[in-house]
């Protein structure tokens, strides 16, 4: 058997490390360098590209927990202005039944008195009226009495009679 | 070194059939040459006597000229550095090892169709001389090589320039089927084996894997421009082997020389120890360089000698069944072909990562 084990072919042995070394040289410059450059370029613009995704996503996320946020927010904030106003419109109701009233009780107050002072004018006009009604009838009536001498005389002959010189 | 990842589900498979396939493959050279050889002492009818192994051993170590068809082949240039200087010519000067060429400085003559031998004036091989002869020619191998390396360079260059072109873009066509060749090397065999200084020895690892890959096809075309088998020849898979031990002892680290020269043991087992280190540096170079060698050989053996059955019985029925088992050997010697430029590659970059990991 003749395999060129024991006598390996230097001819064979130096061509081939020239031709492997050229090969790897070679290859290496044109092949080797550029693919693997590209390859890596292309592999950290696909890994930016996702973590940019990632990032978006993220913002996206925030943005919309943000705005749940703000709407939660919001949605308390008009609760708690809602309670108010109605808490104030309540106590505006009060109040305003509680001035009504005691307003009212004041204006009846004041109709009573006023009423009374009416009325005690009225009455004082009245007993006024009547004395000098009476008066007057009083004259008239003493005036027809007195119109005649005779009758006044038999008046003070009356009189006179009464009084008893003592 | 962390192997967990080769057991995974899917790559256990994977390694189990290489390992039965591999087991396979040498017990089925070891019958066929048997059988082979059995047939051809039994002695073949007719004028021209068949030997397989003769016609075996021809076709798979390396030749001066390129053979096509019938008588046709392509004469290949010889380089002889002499002791009085270099000698041109071309192999169809031996008119197939029939005739002697009378050179500048000596007479050559081709012996046994690869072996370029001085002849004296008497006609007789001068040992002597034929010492002095250092043949440096462009043989089948060396031709068949360079095509390769040619057929590579165009290839990857190409393969850069749609890189360029289609920058930042999805691979497409040529691109997209070396592409995830390119990462499985990168991802499943540099980066694990070797951790973060993977990327310095990616063209050494890509180089290696596509340059033994091709040429285990290359070979196992059975006409020009293949039919060399430069991957089953144990010269260039000891340039390969050499390339790898002088990168990884090249790049050890002082954890890597340590390890062999003041290994943790007690000082009086040195003797014992260095030695054993030392043999470990060359011996894991020589186990790439044996196992590309024999696997591809073997390959090739197991087909000549499927097709040789036919010329051995001398009988065309045996032709279907030989060129069944033929077509499935093609078959596993593609899958051997990509598995054995894997194989080498893997344990390139183990043994790179293991002269530069660093000890914490």
């Amino acid at each position: 058997m003749n395999f060129d084990i024991g006598n390996p072919s230097y001819g064979l042995v130096f061509w081939t490390l020239i031709a492997f070394l050229l090969l790897l040289v070679l290859l290496k410059k044109f092949a080797w360098k550029p693919i693997m450059e590209a390859i890596g370029e292309r592999e950290r613009s696909i890994e930016d590209a996702l973590a940019s995704a990632e990032k978006a996503k993220e913002e996206m996320a925030r943005l919309t927990n943000e705005n749940e946020q703000l709407l939660k927010q919001a949605r308390a904030e008009r609760d708690v202005i809602l309670k108010e106003a109605k808490e104030l419109k309540d106590q505006l109701v009060a109040d305003a039944k509680v001035l009504a009233q005691t307003e009212g009780a004041k204006l009846i107050e004041q109709a009573r008195s006023e009423i009374e002072d009416q009325k005690k004018r009225a009455l004082a006009e009245v007993k006024s009226q009547v004395s000098s009604l009476s008066l007057e009838i009083a004259r008239k009536v003493l005036q027809k009495e007195f119109e005649s001498e005779q009758k006044q005389e038999a008046l003070v002959a009356d009189l006179l009679k009464d009084v008893k010189l003592n | 070194m962390d192997f967990r990842h080769f057991f995974d589900s899917k790559k256990i498979s994977f390694i189990a059939i290489f390992a039965v396939l591999t087991t396979f493959s040498v017990a089925q050279t070891a019958d066929s040459a048997t059988v082979a050889t059995a047939a051809a002492s039994h002695g073949a009818h007719g004028d021209e006597k068949f030997e397989p192994t003769k016609v075996i051993m021809e076709h798979i170590s390396d030749a001066h000229d390129w053979h096509l068809w019938g008588h046709t082949s392509i004469p290949l240039p010889i380089i002889l550095y002499t002791d009085n200087g270099l000698e041109f010519f071309l192999s169809s000067q031996f008119h197939h090892g029939e005739q002697d060429y009378v050179g500048k400085y000596y007479t050559y003559r081709l012996v046994d169709k690869k072996k370029i031998q001085v002849v004296n004036a008497a006609g007789a091989v001068d040992e002597a001389a034929s010492k002095k002869v250092w043949d440096f020619s462009i043989t089948k191998n060396v031709a068949s090589m360079f095509l390769s390396v040619i057929i590579l360079v165009l290839l990857f260059s190409s393969v850069a320039r749609a890189y360029k072109k289609r920058d930042g873009k999805a691979p497409k066509g040529f691109q997209s089927f070396i592409e995830p060749i390119i990462l499985f090397v990168r991802d499943d065999i540099a980066r694990p084996n070797i951790g973060h200084t993977y990327a310095r020895f990616m063209p050494l690892l890509l180089t290696i894997f596509f340059f033994i890959w091709f040429n285990n096809l290359l070979g196992l075309i059975p006409i020009f421009p293949g039919a060399a088998n430069v991957t089953g020849n144990i010269a260039v898979t000891f340039v390969l082997a050499f390339v790898v031990l002088i990168v990884v002892n090249i790049n050890g680290n002082k954890y890597y020389w340590k390890h062999i020269l003041l290994p943790d043991v007690p000082w009086w087992l040195y003797p014992i120890m260095i030695p054993v280190e030392l043999v470990g540096v060359i011996s894991k170079p020589f186990a790439l360089m044996i196992r590309l060698f024999a696997n591809i050989t073997a390959g090739h053996i197991i087909i000549l000698s499927l097709i040789s059955l036919i010329f051995v019985f001398q009988s065309l029925a045996i032709a279907p069944i030989s060129l069944a088992f033929v077509l499935f050997m093609n078959v596993l010697e593609l899958l051997v072909a990509a598995l054995q430029a894997f194989i080498f590659t893997l344990l390139t970059a183990l043994f790179i990562g293991m002269a530069v990991e660093e000890h914490h």
